[in-house]
């Protein structure tokens, strides 16, 4: 049976196809799919969960793969960083049943702080490193990545980018294998599972004795392979890339490395023999071209494909014809950019704002206003770093935004700070140092803005609510405030995130405080609001086009056709498709032109 | 044999991915190999959505080259112009008229390209554009929502293949109390352009 799958969609499958039966991540685009599709079309077989953070959902998948139980971690790339702690002891541990690790990479930047390449993390951790190239391969790879980490007792990474989980692709659907229903008792190992100096001195021969049988493996594997054509031009290239590339070259002889990390020394040796001209394509990183080199053979990689942002198929073919590996002439995408007129090349852009209702608007508003510095998180609440905000003025890591904080305390500034940070994100990364800032008597005020959901990832849940990756499934609250209060902060006030005064009384009872402080900015995500209100509108009457309202930066609020003849400025006006009703934009009016919706009489 | 390429070109929340979706399955239940690659803004809700997809014997990357592009299915008209780079000059577009300016736009700091702008650009680029006000059928269908299928019923109606297969799929990626008024859409869309045609 065939189905059209994204990539992400297709490793869910391929997690159902390798029997998989514990699934764990942390939610971070490109990857969030792969669990949510898990969870809603095979979590009958499957257990499912969003850990608290990349690291613990790596430890605990090595706990159940321990067990014996067949595990999958997903994460997107940063979030590598978090669990690489774990994963490199499970390289040393080895395990009792498959421990696959899955990396969603995101090239381009569309929604993450860095382009680090993953493909070194396989090299770090000495692991088997499979790519991709569309959805079959996503899918046959979980199930072939499930057979080595227990063929070579080694947990395995799968590096997808954000064009192999987010593209749609056909998919041959192969049967779910049989599981154990029980496990048996729990491996007393400790030679094999404790990495204490003792015990990890014999695993590393280990580790490194596994590598030469997997490249021994990998010279005779179906996933790796040459498609001779045309011999003057030869192209090493993975994953994504060699779909590309055979768009690009349709000529040209291409290795296909399903698996890039040990790689086939032979092989490749064999190729470069059998071409004129040696190049590598892949995108970020001279990962494989620096071992190619290091073989000894004459390839070119990173000097016509420079490292930063995607390598798309316009991207090779305009390299390739700048450096002469491919004659420009026939390149339909000329002729069009010759006979096309320049006209309209500024268009408008649409910048990402928040959303009309997001209940962290007000702290931004207020931020910006009182112009303090701010130690900025990740989560949705980072768009007040753009205008008309600009009030996050750091940001680099999850969680970061409490340490930062700290250090801009010990460092004396001569101003008061802030930092803010999302509820989920404060599980995943800001306890502990919210820790230390209590312990070592820091000053400055945390804004916790709570809004009930991981919303930039696409609304998955976390430990402060009371459900469990489906709506349908309850999990245990963990309440923030008492938690902040047992961390030992004195001063926690929480406030209603729609009314800007009380927010704005709360910060500055917060700012006086000599010590650490946490304001908890409380309201719900309007995508999960159970309480979204009517438009409101505004009186052109009272409006007197300042346009203070358009420092909350809402996308339902624009000009409308009428001007203040006062100062020639249009008055504002409000989209009704868009408002949701929050009250905010009411609140900044001095003129109380922005009003709600009239009070319905009864019997109207 | 060449590919048939396809851009779904929208503002995010206009239903541009899964109409998008649909069109991808179609493809393969009409016999072909089928890919399709989504860019989505930042911003979940009014961001720019991309949606590249190519049908063919066999498809190799999921996004089309510029200047290769047959047909263009545009849920806004700035997102057309903004794609037209990747049209080849036999393409095809269909263009909703509807247009939803940008926050840059509605706060006066810069402006929306006129109607003629618009047109020109396109027509330079595209052998035939079609223009029709999806948004304005939807609504008088009942639901400004359904504007996607809608859009995919004007589409479909430039292919052979058999309006059945498009309702079948689409019956499987919209929700059932919704699949009348979405099928009504789908015919809708059908007839819009073929009455132009």
């Amino acid at each position: 049976m065939k189905a059209i799958f994204s990539g992400n969609e297709a490793i869910a499958r391929g997690a159902f196809e390798a029997g998989v039966q514990i699934a764990l991540g942390y939610p971070g685009t490109p990857s969030s799919e792969i669990i949510k599709t898990i969870a809603e079309e095979y979590g009958k077989d499957i257990y499912t969960e969003w850990s608290t953070n990349e690291k613990v959902a790596m430890d605990a998948g090595a706990g159940a793969a321990y067990s014996g139980r067949r595990c999958l971690v997903t994460t997107k790339q940063v979030g590598v960083n978090v669990l690489s702690d774990s994963l490199m002891y499970a390289v040393y541990t080895g395990l009792e049943a498959a421990l696959v690790v899955v990396t969603a990479d995101d090239p381009g930047l569309f929604s993450s702080q860095n382009e680090q390449d993953n493909r070194w993390y396989a090299r770090l951790s000495k692991i088997p490193l499979l790519e991709p190239a569309d959805s079959q391969e996503a899918k046959d790879f979980v199930v072939l990545a499930a057979e080595l980490s227990e063929k070579f007792d080694t947990p395995v990474l799968i590096r997808t980018v954000m064009r192999t989980s987010h593209s749609k692709s056909v998919v041959n659907l192969g049967t779910r294998p049989l599981t154990p229903d029980k496990v048996e008792l729990f491996p007393r190992n400790p030679e094999k599972y404790n990495c204490t100096a003792s015990n990890a001195r014999n695993m590393h021969p280990r580790v490194e004795q596994r590598l030469l049988d997997l490249a021994e493996y990998a010279e005779e594997a179906a996933f790796n392979r040459v498609e001779w054509k045309d011999r003057s031009l030869g192209i090493i290239t993975s994953g994504v890339i060699y779909t590309y590339v055979s768009d690009v070259f349709p000529e040209a002889s291409v290795l296909k490395l399903g698996m890039t990390n040990p790689l086939p020394g032979k092989m490749i040796k064999e190729f470069a023999d059998g071409v004129e001209k040696l190049v590598v394509i892949e995108e970020l990183d001279p990962v494989l071209e620096e071992q190619i080199c290091a073989m000894g053979i004459d390839v070119l990689g990173k000097e016509v494909f420079p490292p930063c942002f995607e390598l798309l198929p316009d991207d090779i073919k305009r390299y390739s014809i700048k450096a002469g590996l491919l004659r420009g002439d026939d390149s339909p995408a000329q002729g069009i950019e010759k006979t096309g007129k320049e006209a309209l090349q500024e268009l408008p852009l649409r910048s990402p704002v928040f959303c009309a209702g997001c209940p962290h608007r007000s702290t931004f508003y207020l931020l910006n206003k009182m112009k303090l510095p701010v130690a900025g998180d990740i989560g949705c609440y980072n768009l007040g770093t753009l205008p008309p905000f600009r009030a996050q003025h750091t940001m680099g890591a999850m969680g970061a935004s409490i340490g930062v904080l700290h250090g801009m305390s010990l460092a004396g500034l001569p101003e008061n700070r802030v930092c803010t940070i999302g509820d989920s994100t404060f599980f995943h990364s800001g306890m502990a140092p919210l820790v230390n800032m209590v312990h070592n008597q820091s000053r400055g005020v945390v804004i916790l803005m709570d809004n009930s959901i991981t919303a930039m990832t696409g609304h998955q849940d976390h430990p402060g609510v009371d459900w469990s990756v489906t709506r349908d499934r309850p999990a245990q609250r963990i309440k923030i405030e008492p938690l902040v209060r047992a961390i030992g902060v004195k001063k926690v006030l929480v406030v209603d995130a729609f009314n800007i005064k009380e927010v704005e009384a709360g910060l500055k009872e917060c700012l006086d405080y000599e010590g650490p402080s946490v304001l908890i900015t409380r309201g719900e995500c309007v995508f999960v609001s159970k309480y979204p209100q009517p438009s409101y509108h505004v009186d052109l009457e009272e409006c007197v086009a300042c346009h203070l309202c358009f420092k909350l930066g809402c996308p339902a609020i624009g000009l409308s056709t009428e001007k203040n003849p006062k100062n020639n400025k249009f008055k504002s006006h409000i989209e009704p498709t868009l408002c949701t009703g929050c009250d905010i934009c009411a609140q900044v009016c001095p003129t109380c032109a922005i009003q709600p919706p009239a009070e319905k009489k009864d019997g109207e | 044999m060449k590919n048939t390429n396809f851009l779904v070109v929208g503002v995010g929340g206009q239903g541009t991915v899964l109409s998008g979706d649909v069109l991808a399955e179609v493809g393969m239940a009409a016999g072909n190999d089928s890919k399709k690659s989504d860019v989505l803004g930042l911003a979940v809700r009014s961001g720019s959505v991309i949606s590249h997809i190519r049908w063919g014997k066999k498809v190799n990357a999921p996004m089309s080259m510029k200047g290769t592009v047959d047909y263009l299915l545009a849920f806004e008209p700035l997102e057309a112009v903004r794609m037209k780079e990747y049209l080849n000059q036999e393409a095809t577009a269909i263009v909703n008229e509807y247009r939803i300016p940008p926050v840059a736009v509605t706060t006066g700091q810069v402006k929306y390209p006129s109607e003629e702008e618009i047109k020109q650009a396109l027509d330079d680029t595209a052998r035939k554009v079609y223009y029709i006000n999806a948004t304005q059928k939807a609504e008088d269908l009942g639901s400004i929502k359904v504007v996607n299928i809608l859009l995919l019923g004007a589409l479909s109606s430039l292919f052979e293949i058999s309006p059945l297969i498009w309702e079948d799929v689409i019956k499987k990626y919209v929700p059932e109390k919704f699949r009348e008024i979405n099928l009504s859409a789908f015919q809708a869309g059908r007839e819009l352009i073929s009455r132009k045609i």
